[in-house]
């Protein structure tokens, strides 16, 4: 494949997904109204379809507005971060047996649990740079509630890894053409979830944006395109583990129960389907204080995950024995 | 790759600088963490990326994220930037400046006139560095983890509450 070639379907695929997550806002919304017996935005075009180039106007030519005691520097650089870490971790994501963003690395899920811990920098600085109470609050509790659940986030993994042997995403899809992992590693797929929850700060994990008692968290003084930034990062990252969701448990690219293979349509159903999740998620659950979501991660799932590990390993030795 | 390897190199030598530099604590630390990163394509650039990876995954993502936490709890401002500038003093990096330009130097010579330049090592694939660990090194690999659990409970003791 030529360079130029391989620039145009990374570059297709950034932009599919930086869409798709404006997209998402108004498919949350309008899922959000199902499942709370009410309508959602279904006045702009054939299903309110129209909202999302409302909301992209709105948000884009809203005024961009930094505050005086901030440090600006710091202040335009988080939003950024957030862009640009959920973007990069999506180049491992195998699409298809040979369609990647980038590359498939035989160091793939390594790469993307380490491009993945860099988020926290975007929420931390934004809260920092602010200099208020609310965004500070917020940006404290981010950073502590995403080192706590990184750690079972990459742990989680470590079965999928052990059966699969290898780190390679794409060698994980094809270890499971007999049986998706989702059956053998059932608590890793749940503590994943979880720590994908936490990760994205979704609801009902959204602890620090928790707007009924921060406000808007670490968030509190962004507006315009910046906040559109933070905002449209949180749905990539929505997607992003939705799809890491789908490559680790659920087969990837490949078909369901014997049907024909059709890679890209496959992965886009299964994610398509894990995004619901997230957003059912999010209408049918209430948020946790903060003490019990950090000594739910510590005293819980800390050691379910160790067990899980533990218990993989000696099956997988047993077997091989 | 030599050219990624030096452009990653150059960047990591100049964040390196304006973290010792820099007098506010959070600019230094995010000149710190570009170092770290940079390092990380060092690592990438000569073959070796599960240390690339656990570089990021690590130290930037993990350990840098307590120092910036801790720092931003004791609230630095201009008010701490201005002490700080003035702790910067020429009289007070001279003597550790010359030391380090001295071991530059050494460096230098060493690399200028070094025999054979060391071969780079074919490096494992993951599964034999695990072989390795656990295997042959597993009294080094037991030694650290002591050494982590004991952090872990000091940590503990000293954050009890009464």
């Amino acid at each position: 494949m030529s360079l130029l070639e391989h620039s145009l379907i990374a570059g297709g695929l950034l932009g599919a997904l930086a869409g798709g997550a404006a997209a998402l806002v108004w498919i949350e919304r309008r899922l959000l109204g199902i499942w709370q017996d009410r309508y959602g935005p279904n006045r702009v075009w054939p299903l309110g379809v129209g909202q999302i180039f409302a909301d992209m106007i709105k948000i884009l030519t809203k005024e961009d507005w930094i505050p005086p005691f901030a440090d600006r520097g710091v202040f335009v650089l988080a939003p950024c971060i957030a862009m640009a870490v959920a973007l990069l971790a999506f180049a491992v994501v195998p699409l298809g047996p040979t369609l990647h963003v980038a590359a498939d690395w035989n160091v793939g899920l390594l790469y993307f649990l380490a491009i993945s811990s860099l988020g926290v920098y975007a929420v931390l600085l934004g809260g920092w740079a602010s200099r208020s109470k609310y965004a500070l609050l917020g940006a404290v509790r981010a950073s502590a509630q995403t080192i706590t659940y990184e750690v079972f986030m990459g742990l989680s993994l470590m079965g999928v890894v052990a059966l699969a042997g290898s780190f390679a995403l794409s060698d994980i899809v094809e270890a499971q053409r007999g049986l998706w992992f989702a059956v053998p590693q059932a608590l890793g797929l749940v503590i994943f979830l979880i720590a994908g929850l936490a990760e994205t700060h979704r609801l009902p994990l959204d602890l620090p944006e928790a707007e009924h008692e921060l406000t808007g968290g670490y968030h509190t003084e962004y507006s315009g395109g910046k906040f559109g930034m933070f905002f449209v990062g949180e749905y990539v990252g929505v997607i992003l583990i939705s799809g890491l969701i789908t490559t680790l448990f659920f087969g990837g690219w490949l078909a369901p129960f014997g049907l024909p293979e059709a890679p890209l349509l496959w992965f886009s159903l299964k994610t398509g389907l894990f995004i619901g999740v997230f957003v059912l998620l999010r209408a049918s659950l209430p948020r946790p204080r903060y003490d019990q979501l950090m000594g739910f991660g510590w005293k819980v799932l800390l050691p379910l995950t160790l067990a899980n590990v533990a218990v993989t390993g000696a099956i997988i030795v047993a077997g091989a024995a | 790759m030599s050219w990624l390897f030096y452009g990653a190199g150059a960047v990591a030598l100049l964040a390196t600088a304006r973290a010792v530099s820099c007098a506010h604590a959070v600019h230094a630390l995010l000149y710190l963490i570009t170092s770290l990163l940079a390092l990380g394509l060092v690592m990438l650039s000569l073959g070796a990326p599960f240390a690339a990876a656990l570089e990021v995954l690590v130290y930037a993502g993990a350990i840098m994220v307590l120092f910036v936490f801790v720092v931003m709890l004791i609230d630095v401002g201009p008010e701490s930037a201005r002490q700080e500038r003035a702790w910067m003093a020429p009289r007070y990096w001279r003597g550790p400046a010359l030391l380090a330009a001295l071991l530059l130097g050494q460096l230098l010579v060493l690399l200028l006139w070094a025999p054979e330049p060391p071969a780079a090592a074919a490096l494992p694939p993951l599964k034999q560095l695990g072989a390795v660990f656990y295997g042959p090194w597993l009294l080094a690999v037991e030694l650290g983890s002591f050494l982590l659990l004991a952090g872990l409970v000091a940590a503990y003791h000293l954050g009890r509450r009464d």
